[in-house]
Protein backbone atom coordinates (compact mmCIF):
# COMPACT_ATOMS: atom_id res chain seq x y z
CA UNK A 1 0.00 0.00 0.00
CA UNK A 2 2.49 2.39 0.66
CA UNK A 3 5.11 1.42 -1.60
CA UNK A 4 2.23 1.85 -4.40
CA UNK A 5 1.45 5.43 -2.90
CA UNK A 6 5.23 6.55 -3.11
CA UNK A 7 5.53 5.11 -6.70
CA UNK A 8 2.69 7.17 -7.52
CA UNK A 9 3.83 10.32 -5.88
CA UNK A 10 7.47 9.97 -7.57
CA UNK A 11 6.12 8.78 -10.82
CA UNK A 12 4.87 12.26 -12.31
CA UNK A 13 7.61 13.98 -11.84
CA UNK A 14 10.76 11.58 -12.58
CA UNK A 15 8.42 10.87 -16.05
CA UNK A 16 8.76 14.52 -16.82
CA UNK A 17 12.13 14.88 -15.95
CA UNK A 18 13.16 11.46 -17.67
CA UNK A 19 10.94 12.56 -20.68
CA UNK A 20 11.25 16.11 -21.26
CA UNK A 21 14.83 17.11 -19.61
CA UNK A 22 16.88 14.29 -20.16
CA UNK A 23 15.70 12.37 -23.07
CA UNK A 24 15.45 15.78 -25.63
CA UNK A 25 18.87 17.03 -24.66
CA UNK A 26 20.39 13.47 -24.76
CA UNK A 27 18.77 13.49 -28.46
CA UNK A 28 20.28 16.67 -29.44
CA UNK A 29 23.56 15.26 -28.88
CA UNK A 30 22.59 12.22 -30.95
CA UNK A 31 21.16 14.04 -34.10
CA UNK A 32 24.19 16.51 -34.06
CA UNK A 33 26.57 13.13 -35.51
CA UNK A 34 24.23 12.17 -38.28
CA UNK A 35 23.96 14.12 -41.80
CA UNK A 36 20.84 14.33 -44.00
CA UNK A 37 20.69 11.11 -45.03
CA UNK A 38 20.84 9.62 -41.56
CA UNK A 39 24.12 8.49 -41.94
CA UNK A 40 26.30 8.65 -38.23
CA UNK A 41 29.01 10.79 -39.51
CA UNK A 42 31.33 13.73 -37.33
CA UNK A 43 30.89 15.69 -40.03
CA UNK A 44 28.77 18.40 -38.96
CA UNK A 45 31.62 18.92 -36.26
CA UNK A 46 34.07 19.21 -39.07
CA UNK A 47 32.05 21.70 -40.78
CA UNK A 48 31.62 23.68 -37.53
CA UNK A 49 35.15 24.09 -36.86
CA UNK A 50 36.66 24.30 -40.52
CA UNK A 51 34.43 26.43 -41.83
CA UNK A 52 34.79 29.99 -40.82
CA UNK A 53 30.99 31.33 -41.12
CA UNK A 54 30.29 29.20 -38.50
CA UNK A 55 32.91 30.15 -36.03
CA UNK A 56 32.48 33.83 -37.09
CA UNK A 57 29.22 32.93 -36.00
CA UNK A 58 29.89 31.96 -33.02
CA UNK A 59 32.31 34.99 -32.03
CA UNK A 60 29.48 37.24 -33.75
CA UNK A 61 26.63 35.62 -31.40
CA UNK A 62 28.57 35.51 -27.93
CA UNK A 63 30.26 39.26 -28.59
CA UNK A 64 26.61 40.76 -29.70
CA UNK A 65 25.05 38.57 -26.30
CA UNK A 66 27.70 40.42 -24.79
CA UNK A 67 27.40 44.10 -25.85
CA UNK A 68 23.46 43.81 -24.77
CA UNK A 69 24.62 42.23 -21.72
CA UNK A 70 26.73 44.95 -20.80
CA UNK A 71 24.18 47.74 -21.86
CA UNK A 72 21.66 46.10 -19.89
CA UNK A 73 23.68 45.85 -16.76
CA UNK A 74 24.69 50.00 -17.07
CA UNK A 75 21.50 50.92 -17.32
CA UNK A 76 19.90 48.61 -14.79
CA UNK A 77 21.90 49.18 -12.10
CA UNK A 78 21.69 52.70 -11.14
CA UNK A 79 17.72 52.24 -12.03
CA UNK A 80 17.55 49.32 -9.06
CA UNK A 81 19.84 51.17 -7.15
CA UNK A 82 17.47 54.61 -6.82
CA UNK A 83 14.16 52.48 -7.04
CA UNK A 84 15.26 50.67 -3.63
CA UNK A 85 15.78 54.22 -2.30
CA UNK A 86 12.33 55.21 -2.91
CA UNK A 87 9.83 55.29 -0.31
CA UNK A 88 6.94 53.42 -2.47
CA UNK A 89 9.88 51.28 -3.96
CA UNK A 90 7.08 48.23 -4.28
CA UNK A 91 5.19 50.27 -6.19
CA UNK A 92 7.49 51.40 -8.41
CA UNK A 93 9.11 47.71 -8.82
CA UNK A 94 5.76 46.93 -10.41
CA UNK A 95 6.23 49.50 -12.69
CA UNK A 96 9.70 47.74 -13.63
CA UNK A 97 7.77 44.06 -13.94
CA UNK A 98 4.87 45.23 -15.93
CA UNK A 99 6.00 45.82 -19.44
CA UNK A 100 7.05 41.95 -18.87
CA UNK A 101 3.79 40.70 -19.05
CA UNK A 102 3.21 42.91 -22.32
CA UNK A 103 3.98 39.70 -25.06
CA UNK A 104 7.29 40.01 -26.20
CA UNK A 105 6.59 39.94 -30.15
CA UNK A 106 4.33 42.91 -29.43
CA UNK A 107 7.22 44.86 -28.21
CA UNK A 108 9.58 43.73 -30.85
CA UNK A 109 6.72 45.27 -33.42
CA UNK A 110 6.15 48.21 -31.55
CA UNK A 111 9.56 48.83 -32.24
CA UNK A 112 9.35 48.24 -36.31
CA UNK A 113 7.20 51.52 -35.88
CA UNK A 114 9.57 53.35 -33.85
CA UNK A 115 11.97 52.88 -35.65
CA UNK A 116 10.34 53.00 -39.11
CA UNK A 117 12.01 55.69 -41.94
CA UNK A 118 8.87 58.11 -40.63
CA UNK A 119 8.47 56.59 -37.25
CA UNK A 120 8.89 58.68 -33.57
CA UNK A 121 12.35 58.24 -33.49
CA UNK A 122 13.35 60.08 -37.05
CA UNK A 123 10.67 62.43 -36.09
CA UNK A 124 12.17 63.58 -33.22
CA UNK A 125 16.04 63.57 -35.31
CA UNK A 126 14.58 65.32 -37.85
CA UNK A 127 13.03 68.01 -34.95
CA UNK A 128 16.75 68.43 -33.31
CA UNK A 129 18.36 69.02 -36.81
CA UNK A 130 20.22 65.49 -36.63
CA UNK A 131 18.44 64.20 -40.25
CA UNK A 132 16.86 61.23 -40.95
CA UNK A 133 18.57 57.80 -40.13
CA UNK A 134 18.08 54.11 -41.56
CA UNK A 135 17.59 52.69 -37.94
CA UNK A 136 15.78 49.38 -38.62
CA UNK A 137 17.58 46.29 -40.05
CA UNK A 138 20.45 47.72 -38.30
CA UNK A 139 22.76 46.03 -35.60
CA UNK A 140 22.73 48.95 -33.46
CA UNK A 141 18.37 48.39 -33.41
CA UNK A 142 18.79 45.17 -32.44
CA UNK A 143 21.07 45.67 -29.62
CA UNK A 144 18.51 48.33 -28.76
CA UNK A 145 15.86 46.50 -28.63
CA UNK A 146 17.22 43.33 -27.23
CA UNK A 147 18.54 45.60 -24.65
CA UNK A 148 15.18 47.37 -23.69
CA UNK A 149 13.25 43.43 -23.75
CA UNK A 150 15.89 42.06 -20.98
CA UNK A 151 16.11 45.44 -18.89
CA UNK A 152 13.45 44.39 -16.25
CA UNK A 153 15.07 40.84 -16.07
CA UNK A 154 18.20 42.70 -15.01
CA UNK A 155 16.83 45.07 -12.41
CA UNK A 156 14.85 42.63 -10.47
CA UNK A 157 17.80 40.00 -9.19
CA UNK A 158 20.01 43.46 -8.34
CA UNK A 159 16.64 45.51 -6.72
CA UNK A 160 16.82 42.39 -4.84
CA UNK A 161 20.27 42.00 -3.83
CA UNK A 162 20.39 45.86 -2.93
CA UNK A 163 17.43 45.66 -0.70
CA UNK A 164 19.42 42.28 0.96
CA UNK A 165 21.94 44.90 2.54
CA UNK A 166 22.00 45.28 6.30
CA UNK A 167 22.00 49.04 6.33
CA UNK A 168 24.53 49.26 9.78
CA UNK A 169 26.95 48.00 7.31
CA UNK A 170 26.73 51.26 5.31
CA UNK A 171 26.42 53.14 8.25
CA UNK A 172 29.46 51.81 9.92
CA UNK A 173 31.08 52.57 6.67
CA UNK A 174 30.23 56.33 6.93
CA UNK A 175 30.84 56.42 10.43
CA UNK A 176 34.80 54.97 9.43
CA UNK A 177 35.15 57.69 7.32
CA UNK A 178 33.92 56.40 4.03
CA UNK A 179 32.92 58.62 0.94
CA UNK A 180 29.74 57.96 -0.54
CA UNK A 181 31.94 57.29 -3.66
CA UNK A 182 33.61 54.38 -1.45
CA UNK A 183 31.07 53.20 0.19
CA UNK A 184 29.55 52.57 -2.93
CA UNK A 185 32.80 51.10 -4.25
CA UNK A 186 33.77 48.87 -1.28
CA UNK A 187 30.20 47.99 0.52
CA UNK A 188 27.47 48.27 -1.82
CA UNK A 189 28.70 46.76 -5.17
CA UNK A 190 30.38 43.93 -3.39
CA UNK A 191 27.61 42.77 -1.76
CA UNK A 192 25.43 43.06 -4.68
CA UNK A 193 27.24 40.73 -6.89
CA UNK A 194 25.00 38.06 -6.44
CA UNK A 195 22.45 40.13 -7.98
CA UNK A 196 24.44 41.64 -10.97
CA UNK A 197 26.15 37.63 -11.83
CA UNK A 198 22.31 35.94 -11.83
CA UNK A 199 21.51 38.87 -13.85
CA UNK A 200 24.12 38.15 -16.44
CA UNK A 201 22.77 34.97 -15.99
CA UNK A 202 19.13 35.94 -17.06
CA UNK A 203 20.49 38.25 -19.46
CA UNK A 204 23.05 36.63 -21.52
CA UNK A 205 22.28 33.05 -22.27
CA UNK A 206 18.96 34.26 -24.23
CA UNK A 207 20.79 37.04 -25.96
CA UNK A 208 22.63 33.96 -27.70
CA UNK A 209 19.13 32.67 -29.08
CA UNK A 210 16.90 35.63 -29.80
CA UNK A 211 15.82 34.85 -33.49
CA UNK A 212 12.83 36.17 -33.62
CA UNK A 213 14.21 39.50 -33.16
CA UNK A 214 17.22 39.36 -35.93
CA UNK A 215 14.21 38.11 -38.14
CA UNK A 216 11.88 41.41 -37.67
CA UNK A 217 14.32 43.94 -36.25
CA UNK A 218 17.72 42.94 -37.28
CA UNK A 219 16.30 42.17 -41.00
CA UNK A 220 18.50 38.95 -41.35
CA UNK A 221 21.48 40.71 -41.57
CA UNK A 222 22.48 39.39 -37.89
CA UNK A 223 22.48 35.63 -37.93
CA UNK A 224 23.59 34.83 -34.32
CA UNK A 225 23.77 30.90 -33.17
CA UNK A 226 19.79 30.68 -32.94
CA UNK A 227 19.14 32.16 -35.81
CA UNK A 228 20.95 29.52 -37.18
CA UNK A 229 18.98 27.39 -35.39
CA UNK A 230 15.96 28.17 -36.52
CA UNK A 231 16.94 28.20 -39.77
CA UNK A 232 18.43 24.55 -39.86
CA UNK A 233 15.33 22.86 -38.14
CA UNK A 234 12.43 24.88 -39.79
CA UNK A 235 13.72 25.72 -43.09
CA UNK A 236 16.37 23.95 -44.90
CA UNK A 237 15.66 20.95 -42.57
CA UNK A 238 19.21 19.99 -41.73
CA UNK A 239 18.02 18.63 -38.11
CA UNK A 240 22.13 17.37 -37.75
CA UNK A 241 23.91 20.62 -38.10
CA UNK A 242 21.05 22.28 -36.33
CA UNK A 243 22.09 19.84 -33.68
CA UNK A 244 25.52 20.31 -33.81
CA UNK A 245 24.75 24.31 -33.09
CA UNK A 246 22.77 23.39 -30.18
CA UNK A 247 25.36 21.72 -28.72
CA UNK A 248 27.97 24.22 -29.07
CA UNK A 249 24.77 26.83 -27.54
CA UNK A 250 24.73 24.28 -24.45
CA UNK A 251 28.33 23.97 -23.91
CA UNK A 252 28.33 27.81 -23.91
CA UNK A 253 25.33 28.07 -21.81
CA UNK A 254 27.12 25.76 -19.52
CA UNK A 255 30.22 27.78 -19.56
CA UNK A 256 28.15 31.08 -18.44
CA UNK A 257 26.57 28.79 -15.73
CA UNK A 258 29.88 28.03 -14.25
CA UNK A 259 31.37 31.74 -14.23
CA UNK A 260 27.98 33.35 -13.14
CA UNK A 261 27.13 29.94 -10.95
CA UNK A 262 24.89 31.05 -8.33
CA UNK A 263 21.17 29.73 -8.18
CA UNK A 264 18.57 32.11 -8.58
CA UNK A 265 15.37 31.47 -10.56
CA UNK A 266 15.01 33.86 -13.64
CA UNK A 267 11.82 35.79 -13.18
CA UNK A 268 12.06 35.38 -9.09
CA UNK A 269 9.38 36.77 -6.86
CA UNK A 270 9.43 40.30 -5.28
CA UNK A 271 10.70 40.27 -1.74
CA UNK B 1 21.43 60.40 -0.06
CA UNK B 2 22.33 64.19 -0.40
CA UNK B 3 19.79 66.14 -2.60
CA UNK B 4 22.39 66.59 -5.40
CA UNK B 5 22.63 63.08 -6.18
CA UNK B 6 19.19 61.99 -5.57
CA UNK B 7 17.50 65.16 -8.43
CA UNK B 8 20.11 63.07 -10.69
CA UNK B 9 18.59 60.16 -9.62
CA UNK B 10 15.08 61.10 -10.31
CA UNK B 11 15.49 62.43 -13.23
CA UNK B 12 17.34 59.07 -14.28
CA UNK B 13 14.25 57.02 -13.32
CA UNK B 14 11.71 59.56 -14.98
CA UNK B 15 14.09 58.70 -18.21
CA UNK B 16 14.35 55.46 -17.84
CA UNK B 17 10.41 54.68 -17.06
CA UNK B 18 9.78 56.57 -20.34
CA UNK B 19 11.86 54.75 -22.73
CA UNK B 20 10.50 51.28 -20.77
CA UNK B 21 7.00 52.83 -21.27
CA UNK B 22 7.13 54.61 -24.56
CA UNK B 23 7.09 51.58 -27.01
CA UNK B 24 3.71 50.22 -25.24
CA UNK B 25 2.26 53.73 -25.28
CA UNK B 26 2.91 53.95 -28.50
CA UNK B 27 1.35 50.93 -29.68
CA UNK B 28 -1.32 51.29 -28.17
CA UNK B 29 -2.15 55.07 -29.24
CA UNK B 30 -1.86 54.02 -33.27
CA UNK B 31 -4.63 51.56 -32.60
CA UNK B 32 -6.92 54.20 -32.20
CA UNK B 33 -5.78 55.85 -35.55
CA UNK B 34 -7.69 56.36 -38.86
CA UNK B 35 -4.09 55.67 -40.85
CA UNK B 36 -2.80 52.26 -41.66
CA UNK B 37 0.39 52.85 -40.46
CA UNK B 38 2.01 53.88 -37.30
CA UNK B 39 3.72 57.52 -38.34
CA UNK B 40 1.13 60.90 -38.38
CA UNK B 41 -1.73 60.30 -36.36
CA UNK B 42 -4.29 60.66 -38.57
CA UNK B 43 -7.44 60.63 -35.92
CA UNK B 44 -9.53 58.91 -33.57
CA UNK B 45 -11.50 55.68 -34.75
CA UNK B 46 -12.38 52.27 -32.93
CA UNK B 47 -12.33 50.69 -36.37
CA UNK B 48 -8.79 48.63 -35.78
CA UNK B 49 -10.55 47.56 -32.25
CA UNK B 50 -13.62 46.30 -34.64
CA UNK B 51 -11.96 44.56 -37.07
CA UNK B 52 -10.56 42.62 -34.50
CA UNK B 53 -13.50 41.45 -32.73
CA UNK B 54 -14.68 40.82 -36.43
CA UNK B 55 -11.69 38.63 -37.03
CA UNK B 56 -13.04 34.84 -36.28
CA UNK B 57 -9.55 33.54 -36.97
CA UNK B 58 -7.67 35.92 -34.53
CA UNK B 59 -10.94 34.96 -32.12
CA UNK B 60 -9.93 31.23 -32.79
CA UNK B 61 -6.26 31.86 -31.66
CA UNK B 62 -7.13 33.99 -28.82
CA UNK B 63 -8.84 31.05 -27.52
CA UNK B 64 -6.63 28.72 -28.48
CA UNK B 65 -3.84 30.76 -26.66
CA UNK B 66 -5.98 31.19 -22.99
CA UNK B 67 -6.71 27.75 -23.53
CA UNK B 68 -3.01 25.93 -23.59
CA UNK B 69 -2.07 28.63 -20.98
CA UNK B 70 -4.81 27.69 -18.63
CA UNK B 71 -4.51 23.72 -19.27
CA UNK B 72 -0.87 23.67 -19.21
CA UNK B 73 -0.65 25.49 -16.35
CA UNK B 74 -3.20 23.40 -14.25
CA UNK B 75 -1.01 20.26 -15.18
CA UNK B 76 2.49 21.76 -14.52
CA UNK B 77 0.86 23.23 -11.33
CA UNK B 78 0.07 19.78 -9.88
CA UNK B 79 3.24 17.36 -11.01
CA UNK B 80 5.58 20.93 -9.89
CA UNK B 81 4.33 20.62 -6.61
CA UNK B 82 4.59 17.03 -6.41
CA UNK B 83 8.07 17.22 -7.89
CA UNK B 84 8.84 20.15 -4.69
CA UNK B 85 7.12 16.73 -2.65
CA UNK B 86 9.89 14.82 -3.72
CA UNK B 87 12.48 17.21 -3.43
CA UNK B 88 12.22 18.20 -0.19
CA UNK B 89 11.92 14.76 1.09
CA UNK B 90 14.98 13.55 -0.67
CA UNK B 91 16.76 12.10 2.17
CA UNK B 92 20.66 12.96 0.85
CA UNK B 93 21.58 16.35 0.20
CA UNK B 94 23.80 15.25 -3.06
CA UNK B 95 19.99 13.67 -4.60
CA UNK B 96 19.05 17.09 -3.78
CA UNK B 97 21.39 19.13 -5.58
CA UNK B 98 20.69 16.92 -8.60
CA UNK B 99 17.74 17.24 -8.78
CA UNK B 100 17.44 20.83 -8.34
CA UNK B 101 20.37 20.91 -11.04
CA UNK B 102 18.13 18.89 -13.49
CA UNK B 103 14.72 20.83 -12.36
CA UNK B 104 16.81 24.29 -13.60
CA UNK B 105 18.11 22.89 -17.15
CA UNK B 106 14.73 23.83 -19.09
CA UNK B 107 14.71 27.00 -17.11
CA UNK B 108 18.34 28.47 -18.27
CA UNK B 109 18.53 26.62 -21.45
CA UNK B 110 17.66 29.00 -24.96
CA UNK B 111 14.63 28.88 -25.91
CA UNK B 112 15.76 27.71 -29.21
CA UNK B 113 17.27 24.80 -27.33
CA UNK B 114 14.20 23.08 -26.01
CA UNK B 115 11.73 24.01 -29.24
CA UNK B 116 14.30 22.33 -31.39
CA UNK B 117 14.83 18.96 -28.75
CA UNK B 118 11.36 19.03 -28.00
CA UNK B 119 10.61 18.94 -32.10
CA UNK B 120 13.13 16.21 -32.41
CA UNK B 121 11.53 14.88 -29.49
CA UNK B 122 7.91 14.68 -30.73
CA UNK B 123 9.08 13.59 -34.30
CA UNK B 124 10.91 10.69 -32.68
CA UNK B 125 7.55 9.30 -31.16
CA UNK B 126 6.01 10.67 -33.70
CA UNK B 127 3.40 12.59 -31.66
CA UNK B 128 1.64 14.74 -34.41
CA UNK B 129 2.35 18.31 -34.40
CA UNK B 130 -0.21 20.78 -33.22
CA UNK B 131 -2.53 21.13 -29.79
CA UNK B 132 -0.99 18.04 -28.12
CA UNK B 133 2.51 19.26 -28.96
CA UNK B 134 2.29 22.46 -27.95
CA UNK B 135 0.36 21.94 -25.18
CA UNK B 136 3.52 18.93 -23.75
CA UNK B 137 5.43 21.74 -24.45
CA UNK B 138 4.25 24.09 -22.27
CA UNK B 139 3.81 21.44 -19.47
CA UNK B 140 7.31 21.05 -19.50
CA UNK B 141 8.89 23.97 -19.60
CA UNK B 142 6.18 25.43 -16.83
CA UNK B 143 7.10 22.43 -14.22
CA UNK B 144 10.15 23.91 -13.09
CA UNK B 145 9.04 27.44 -11.95
CA UNK B 146 5.81 25.94 -10.53
CA UNK B 147 8.55 23.94 -8.45
CA UNK B 148 10.67 26.51 -7.57
CA UNK B 149 8.23 28.72 -6.42
CA UNK B 150 6.83 26.06 -4.38
CA UNK B 151 9.65 24.56 -2.65
CA UNK B 152 10.45 27.51 -0.09
CA UNK B 153 7.20 27.29 1.32
CA UNK B 154 7.67 23.54 2.01
CA UNK B 155 11.16 24.03 3.60
CA UNK B 156 9.65 26.78 5.42
CA UNK B 157 7.47 24.03 7.13
CA UNK B 158 8.82 22.74 10.47
CA UNK B 159 8.29 19.07 11.01
CA UNK B 160 7.32 19.66 14.43
CA UNK B 161 3.40 20.83 12.50
CA UNK B 162 3.21 17.43 11.03
CA UNK B 163 4.93 15.42 14.35
CA UNK B 164 1.85 17.11 16.49
CA UNK B 165 -0.47 16.63 13.75
CA UNK B 166 0.51 12.77 13.81
CA UNK B 167 0.60 12.90 17.90
CA UNK B 168 -3.37 14.55 17.53
CA UNK B 169 -4.00 11.61 15.54
CA UNK B 170 -4.09 12.62 11.91
CA UNK B 171 -3.93 10.34 8.96
CA UNK B 172 -1.63 10.78 6.02
CA UNK B 173 -4.46 12.00 4.05
CA UNK B 174 -5.44 14.66 6.80
CA UNK B 175 -2.03 15.78 7.16
CA UNK B 176 -2.11 16.38 3.65
CA UNK B 177 -5.26 18.30 3.18
CA UNK B 178 -5.61 20.30 6.04
CA UNK B 179 -1.90 21.40 7.21
CA UNK B 180 0.60 20.47 4.45
CA UNK B 181 -1.93 22.06 1.14
CA UNK B 182 -2.83 25.13 3.29
CA UNK B 183 0.84 26.29 4.23
CA UNK B 184 2.17 26.10 0.64
CA UNK B 185 -1.07 27.17 -0.73
CA UNK B 186 0.66 30.73 -1.49
CA UNK B 187 3.63 29.28 -3.19
CA UNK B 188 1.28 26.85 -5.69
CA UNK B 189 -0.81 30.02 -6.45
CA UNK B 190 2.01 32.31 -7.65
CA UNK B 191 3.30 28.91 -9.16
CA UNK B 192 0.56 28.54 -11.03
CA UNK B 193 0.23 32.85 -12.51
CA UNK B 194 3.56 32.35 -13.02
CA UNK B 195 3.39 29.45 -14.91
CA UNK B 196 0.37 31.29 -16.75
CA UNK B 197 2.70 34.35 -18.08
CA UNK B 198 5.32 31.41 -18.95
CA UNK B 199 2.79 30.21 -21.42
CA UNK B 200 1.13 33.51 -22.38
CA UNK B 201 4.26 35.15 -23.21
CA UNK B 202 6.19 32.04 -25.04
CA UNK B 203 7.06 32.11 -28.60
CA UNK B 204 10.00 30.58 -29.55
CA UNK B 205 8.68 26.90 -27.66
CA UNK B 206 5.78 27.08 -29.84
CA UNK B 207 6.85 28.02 -33.30
CA UNK B 208 8.99 25.09 -33.33
CA UNK B 209 6.92 22.44 -31.99
CA UNK B 210 3.82 23.93 -33.82
CA UNK B 211 2.73 22.62 -36.86
CA UNK B 212 0.85 23.77 -39.59
CA UNK B 213 -2.74 24.45 -38.93
CA UNK B 214 -2.23 25.17 -34.78
CA UNK B 215 -1.43 29.07 -33.96
CA UNK B 216 -1.27 31.37 -30.63
CA UNK B 217 -1.17 34.49 -30.47
CA UNK B 218 2.70 34.94 -30.15
CA UNK B 219 3.28 33.27 -33.66
CA UNK B 220 0.20 34.77 -35.23
CA UNK B 221 1.69 38.13 -34.25
CA UNK B 222 5.29 37.26 -35.84
CA UNK B 223 3.96 36.21 -38.81
CA UNK B 224 1.64 39.13 -39.12
CA UNK B 225 4.78 41.54 -38.18
CA UNK B 226 6.73 39.95 -40.30
CA UNK B 227 4.54 41.11 -42.89
CA UNK B 228 4.85 44.92 -42.09
CA UNK B 229 2.55 47.42 -40.09
CA UNK B 230 -0.90 45.95 -39.31
CA UNK B 231 -3.17 48.02 -37.36
CA UNK B 232 -5.11 45.23 -35.98
CA UNK B 233 -2.19 43.97 -34.34
CA UNK B 234 -2.43 47.30 -32.54
CA UNK B 235 -5.45 46.62 -31.35
CA UNK B 236 -4.90 43.66 -30.17
CA UNK B 237 -2.36 45.09 -27.84
CA UNK B 238 -4.10 47.25 -26.23
CA UNK B 239 -6.09 44.46 -25.78
CA UNK B 240 -3.68 42.38 -24.49
CA UNK B 241 -1.96 45.28 -22.10
CA UNK B 242 -5.61 45.78 -20.32
CA UNK B 243 -5.26 41.51 -19.91
CA UNK B 244 -1.98 41.64 -18.34
CA UNK B 245 -2.61 44.59 -16.31
CA UNK B 246 -6.04 42.95 -14.87
CA UNK B 247 -3.30 39.57 -13.92
CA UNK B 248 -0.37 41.66 -12.70
CA UNK B 249 -3.44 43.58 -9.91
CA UNK B 250 -4.71 39.59 -9.45
CA UNK B 251 -1.34 38.40 -8.75
CA UNK B 252 -0.57 41.13 -6.46
CA UNK B 253 -3.81 41.05 -4.69
CA UNK B 254 -3.76 37.44 -4.03
CA UNK B 255 0.35 37.54 -2.63
CA UNK B 256 -0.82 40.94 -0.35
CA UNK B 257 -3.48 38.51 0.70
CA UNK B 258 -1.53 35.84 1.45
CA UNK B 259 1.45 38.13 3.18
CA UNK B 260 -0.84 39.97 5.73
CA UNK B 261 -2.72 36.37 6.58
CA UNK B 262 0.52 35.19 7.44
CA UNK B 263 1.71 38.31 9.03
CA UNK B 264 -2.18 38.12 11.09
CA UNK B 265 -0.64 34.55 11.72
CA UNK B 266 2.10 35.26 13.21
CA UNK B 267 0.78 37.75 15.45
CA UNK B 268 -1.41 35.56 16.59
CA UNK B 269 1.27 33.01 17.37
CA UNK B 270 2.90 36.05 19.19
CA UNK B 271 -0.23 36.86 21.36
CA UNK B 272 -0.55 33.28 22.89
CA UNK B 273 3.38 32.87 23.66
Amino acid sequence: MNNKLRCLLYAPYALWLLLFVIAPVALIFYYSFFNIAHHFTLDNYKTFFESGTYLTMTANSVFYAFLITLFTLIISYPMAYYISKLKHRDLWILLVILPTWINLLLKAYAFIGLLSHDGLVNNLSQFLGLGVHHMLFTNTSFILVAAYIQIPFMILPIYNSLLDINDSYIRASRDLGATSAQTFMKVILPLTKPGIQSGIQIVFIPSLSLFMLSRLIGGNKIITLGTAVEEHFLTTMNWGMGSTIGVVLIISMAIVMFFTSNRRKRRGPIK
Amino acid sequence: MNSKSSKFGRLYLIVIFLLLYIPIIYLIVYSFSTGTTMDNFHGFTLRHYQDLFADKRMLAIFLNTILIALLSSLISTVIGTIGAFNISNAKRRRTKQVLLSLNSILLVSPDVIIGASFLIFFTALSIPLGFWSVLLSHIAFEIPIVLLMVLPRLNEMSPSLINAAKDLGASQSQILSDIVIPFIQPGIISGFFMAITYSLDDFAVTFFVTGNGFTTLSVEIYSRARQGIDLEINALSGIMFIFSLILVVAYYFIEHQNQSGSSKKKRRLEERH
